[in-house]
């Protein structure tokens, strides 16, 4: 895991001040979606060797969701975006 | 050649020149019966015990790297059957009992040591746990003893027994659990399962699975195809890069979990040590280092190193248990990728093509199982059916909601 997080808002953190949610890449089904889909949500998971992307909470900074995209073998960091708007949303 | 102490006195004679190489380095057959992808302990095993007690011939174990490169060399070597549910546990102890039983059976020194693996406990609750779990053990075959601050006072004098935030007020012993030296598991099962004819082969990557509708029919490899009449993956670490060859998704995130040995000491800890309130566990190897663990570092990663943040986490939990660690000096760090499944359990199933096995998802315990993933892998291989000391390892237990949550927690250390 790379040291540094250039956090969209405070610039370049230490990792520590970060806590990781999981996989950005899911998205939580409606409520009556079938089986396969919830099954898919809370248990399967690509787990890709090399780019992915994740929700991150800066927990000792700007207390902002984050999106990270890095890497899960040489540990560059791609892109840390606002997840609100990675979502494409106001905020 | 059969090692014993009449080999060692003759090869002295003669100088030590005439010692074979423990295993053959064949090339790739077009095609086998069996084939095991990954030649890691689990592999290994496997392949031993499908030819030695399943008859199975013509089998090959594709290793990517060198053998003992992966996890089987990367552990802490401990071995124990202290579980407490009914999936889990009769598994455990079969694997407790064919380590007990291991190097006669393999004909090679790997230093099996029962030296007791003790967990500590810190409260009336944790201890009425313990006694459960400790019943759970009986029942099952396994010892288990409760011991009181006193009698781990009388084996550990040097704990920290009056912490403020984890008084230690006894522990669960279990006197035949302890180490393996780990080195040895793989080429102990390497030379034993070369012996009955099975070709392992090294540096030799799977790159492509080959199917003809449903049926897989070989494997594409760095050093060319090779067709099989099974394919078995048992890549832990990696099992969700190898399962997608097949189309298939996992409920697996591969982590990082770190290990360390400190400076060679004195003989200061007999035992197996877990001090799982503080994440850390301690034993002490042969040579005299330290080897000690906690958690995983909690995040997803195929690197086979770890954050320091955790480092020092893993040194700060082990100075709370034993202060006297906090002048010891660490010698080595280094990483292992593990299978962190979703309920914290293992997987050894059938998958949705008929000839394609799976074995992944060790999470934190892939050594201790070592022999009993083999010996349970190899049985579904050759009969399509789980051995009864591994039913409960099915891979579609999550869509059932037959969740195996024997410590709680999976991929997700940090819900604590």
């Amino acid at each position: 895991m790379a040291s540094l997080i250039p956090c969209p808002h405070c610039g370049m953190r230490p990792k520590e001040e970060f806590t990781i949610k999981g996989s950005a890449d899911v998205a939580r089904p409606a409520p009556e979606a079938g089986t396969q889909d919830w099954l898919d949500y809370v248990y399967l998971r690509e787990n890709p060797m090399g780019r992915l992307s994740e929700y991150w909470h800066h927990a000792s900074g700007c207390r902002r969701w984050l999106v990270v995209s890095r890497d899960s073998v040489n540990h560059d960091i791609y892109s840390v975006q606002d997840a609100a708007q990675a979502k494409g949303g106001g905020a | 050649m059969r090692y014993s102490a009449l080999s060692i006195f003759l090869n002295a004679l003669s100088g030590n020149r005439h010692w074979q190489p423990a295993w053959r380095e064949p090339a790739p057959k077009p095609h086998y019966d069996v084939v095991i992808v990954g030649g890691g302990g689990h592999g290994l095993a496997t392949a031993y015990y499908l030819a030695k007690v399943f008859g199975v011939r013509n089998i090959a174990v594709l290793e990517k790297s060198y053998l003992g490169s992966g996890n089987i060399g990367r552990n802490t070597t401990i071995i124990r059957s202290n579980y407490l549910l009914e999936g889990n546990q009769p598994f455990y102890e079969f694997s407790l009992k064919l380590w007990e039983g291991l190097e006669q059976d393999f004909n090679f020194n790997a230093m099996v040591s029962q030296r007791g693996v003790l967990n500590l406990y810190h409260s009336d609750a944790q201890r009425d746990a313990y006694t459960r779990r400790g019943n759970a053990m009986l029942l099952s075959g396994a010892d288990a003893e409760l011991l009181d601050r006193d009698d781990v006072r009388r084996m550990l004098p040097f704990l920290d027994f009056t912490n403020a935030r984890f008084p230690i007020r006894g522990g669960l012993l279990q006197r035949r659990g302890g180490t393996v030296r780990h080195d040895a598991v793989a080429w102990g099962y390497a030379r034993g399962a070369d012996a009955l004819g099975v070709d392992i082969i090294q540096h030799c990557a799977v790159t492509g699975i080959r199917r003809e509708g449903d049926r897989v029919t070989g494997v594409d490899t760095t050093r060319g195809t090779i067709g099989c009449g099974k394919l078995a993956l048992s890549t832990a670490g990696h099992s969700s890069v190898t399962a997608s060859l097949a189309g298939l998704r996992l409920p697996v995130e591969s982590h990082v979990l770190q290990a360390f040995v400190s400076e060679g000491l004195k003989p200061f800890i007999d035992n197996v040590v877990t001090f799982g309130a503080g994440h850390f566990y301690v034993s002490q190897s042969d040579k005299g280092g330290l080897v000690f663990g906690g958690d995983i570092d909690g995040y997803n990663s195929y690197a086979r190193r770890g954050n320091l943040a955790t480092v020092e986490h893993v040194m700060e939990a082990g100075v709370a248990m034993i202060p006297g660690l906090s002048r010891i000096r660490a010698l080595r760090s280094w990483g292992g990728i593990v299978d962190m499944t979703m309920d914290g359990s293992p997987i050894i199933d059938k998958t949705h093509l008929p000839n394609l096995y799976l074995n992944a998802g060790w999470n934190y315990g892939g050594f201790k199982a070592t022999p009993a993933a083999g010996w349970c892998f190899a049985h579904l291989i050759a009969r399509d059916a789980p051995h009864e000391v591994a039913t409960a390892y099915r891979l579609d237990r999550f869509a059932r909601g037959y969740l195996i949550d024997e410590r709680g927690a999976g991929a997700q250390a940090n819900l604590h």
